[in-house]
């Protein structure tokens, strides 16, 4: 599966959202309807899917779904 | 000043004999049992393998899939009995003052299922797994911090935790928060979901529950000289509690008038009632001194009636004590002998009982009634309910902890 589709999924079932609605530009917090505890468990849900540890200081430069795409993109082989 | 009067006009009830106040109601009078096998988890292991499990709740009718996720079930459940009982009350949440719309419920537990799940976890993920949601999963006072932030009601709000007393200690609490004029209504009651491995552990090394394992929905036998420790239930009861002034005002339907409320310590075991039942006694003579009525003037008692053998004695000689003569004249019935114990939500779905028993003068009765203890001889209602015209009532609970709460619930004069 690709990047976009496993993060929509993980995206969608954490915050009960349409996959529809996970749009590359869409905002957590302004689009999505989370709130600080949800985006704790998204960063978790990823470092899980991704294997990767996300620290808390780049964790709190992710606010789209395009940054969480970047970030893995980055920092996956 | 002179204090409020407080009446009841809301019911709604989540548990193991039904959801929703017919079904419940109508499930007590035909001496249904809630008991049967655990379905939730395997219990091979287990000394005791059934419970009263709730099986016709759909969370999803009042909850939104994201807002279910962060809460456990003792929470899913008592949102859903709020709804219920807000739509029972007629209440229209837009007229009404929400500042003076409280919520005070019992929860002896919390969200044990959602700790066992997190301890899980941290086990074997490590410390980085566990859930952000963990911590306001679980703790005990979500049952009403979640009441008022899903139907926004800003007035007075705590949980009670004294244990299996916690149900009618939060509507005691509620009570006189009313008659104090401090709040309009309040949203009372009590919600527990215990039914995990973790907790059934517990309960059973503490050799409290039933071991009937070949016959459960006969193992909840309160009274009856073959019991053989309590049954452990699951669900939620909320009543709608308001000032009479404000019932009468936005022309509500009453069920019943709360008339006194008692509440005591036996400051003797962790989990053993005092000798006698002496802490519960006094609760119900507070109660009934709070409610300014003479012992005969009381007609129907729901017993905290557990089944294990220790309370049903003692809350016997405890009634005889406060009674006299007159015990033997009282209609006496456990709801626990149908839904099993529901811990912190006893109470509440009990006063739902309690209440119905006032006004409907229809007394369910203890099911599973057998064999005569000659330790435990009132009226107990055997296995068949009865109709008796019932002005006042009178609900015990008691807790781990030596906690004894009583309230008093008349028909409605004017």
């Amino acid at each position: 599966m690709e990047i976009l589709d496993r993060v929509k999924k993980i995206i969608a079932d954490q915050l009960g959202v349409d996959e529809d609605e996970v749009v590359p530009e869409a905002s957590f917090i302004d689009d999505l309807g989370a709130d600080s505890l949800d985006i704790v468990e998204l960063i978790m849900a990823f470092e899980e899917e991704f294997d990767l540890e996300i620290p808390d200081e780049d964790a709190e430069k992710i606010k789209t779904v395009q940054d969480v795409i970047d970030y893995i993109k980055n920092h996956t082989s | 000043m002179q204090k409020q009067r407080v009446v009841i006009t809301g019911l709604g009830v989540i548990s193991p004999v039904g959801t929703g106040k017919e079904k419940f109601w109508k499930s007590l009078l035909e001496g249904k049992s809630g008991i049967d096998y655990i379905t939730r988890f395997n219990c091979d292991e287990f000394p005791t393998k059934f419970a009263g499990e709730v099986k016709d709740y759909n969370p999803e009718d009042y909850i939104d899939n994201k807002e279910l996720k962060r809460l456990d079930r003792f929470a899913q459940f008592v949102i859903g009995a709020a709804g219920m009982a807000i739509d029972d009350a007629g209440l229209d949440l837009s007229s009404v003052d929400l500042t003076r719309v409280g919520v005070v419920v019992g929860c002896g537990i919390g969200g044990v299922e959602t700790w066992e799940k997190q301890y899980s976890v941290l086990m074997e993920k490590g410390p980085k797994r566990v859930s952000p949601f963990f911590v306001p999963m679980m703790i005990s006072n979500m049952a009403s911090g979640q009441i008022s932030i899903f139907f926004n009601l800003k007035g007075p709000n705590f949980t009670v935790t004294t244990a299996c007393a916690s149900g009618t200690a939060a509507i005691g609490e509620a009570f006189r928060i009313l008659q104090r004029n401090e709040a309009d209504v309040i949203l009372t009651g009590g919600t527990e979901a215990p039914i995990t491995p973790l907790s059934l552990a517990g309960f059973s090394s503490m050799k409290a529950l039933s071991t009937r394992n070949e016959d459960p929905s006969r193992a909840s036998r309160p009274f009856d000289k073959d019991r053989d420790g309590f049954v452990m239930g699951e669900g939620a009861g909320i009543l709608v509690m308001e000032t009479l002034e404000h019932a009468l005002k936005r022309g509500a339907r009453i069920y019943a008038e709360v008339l006194g409320y008692g509440c005591t310590a036996d400051a003797h075991h962790l989990t053993q009632p005092a000798p006698e039942g002496e802490g519960a006694k006094r609760a119900m003579l507070a109660a009934i001194k709070d409610a300014g009525i003479q012992p005969e003037e009381i007609d129907y008692i729901n017993a905290h009636g557990t089944s294990t053998p220790l309370n049903d004695k003692f809350e016997t000689m405890a009634i005889k004590s406060v009674f006299g003569e007159h015990a033997y004249n009282l209609f006496i019935s456990s709801t626990k002998s149908m839904t099993g114990h529901l811990l912190g939500a006893a109470g509440a779905v009990e006063a739902i009982a309690t209440v119905m028993t006032v006004y409907t003068d229809e007394v369910h009765p203890t099911i599973n009634y057998e064999t005569p203890d000659p330790e435990c001889d009132l009226n107990y209602v055997p296995n068949t309910s009865v109709k008796k015209k019932i002005n006042v009532a009178l609900s015990n609970s008691m807790g781990f902890g030596g906690h004894n709460a009583t309230i008093i619930i008349g028909k409605i004069k004017n």
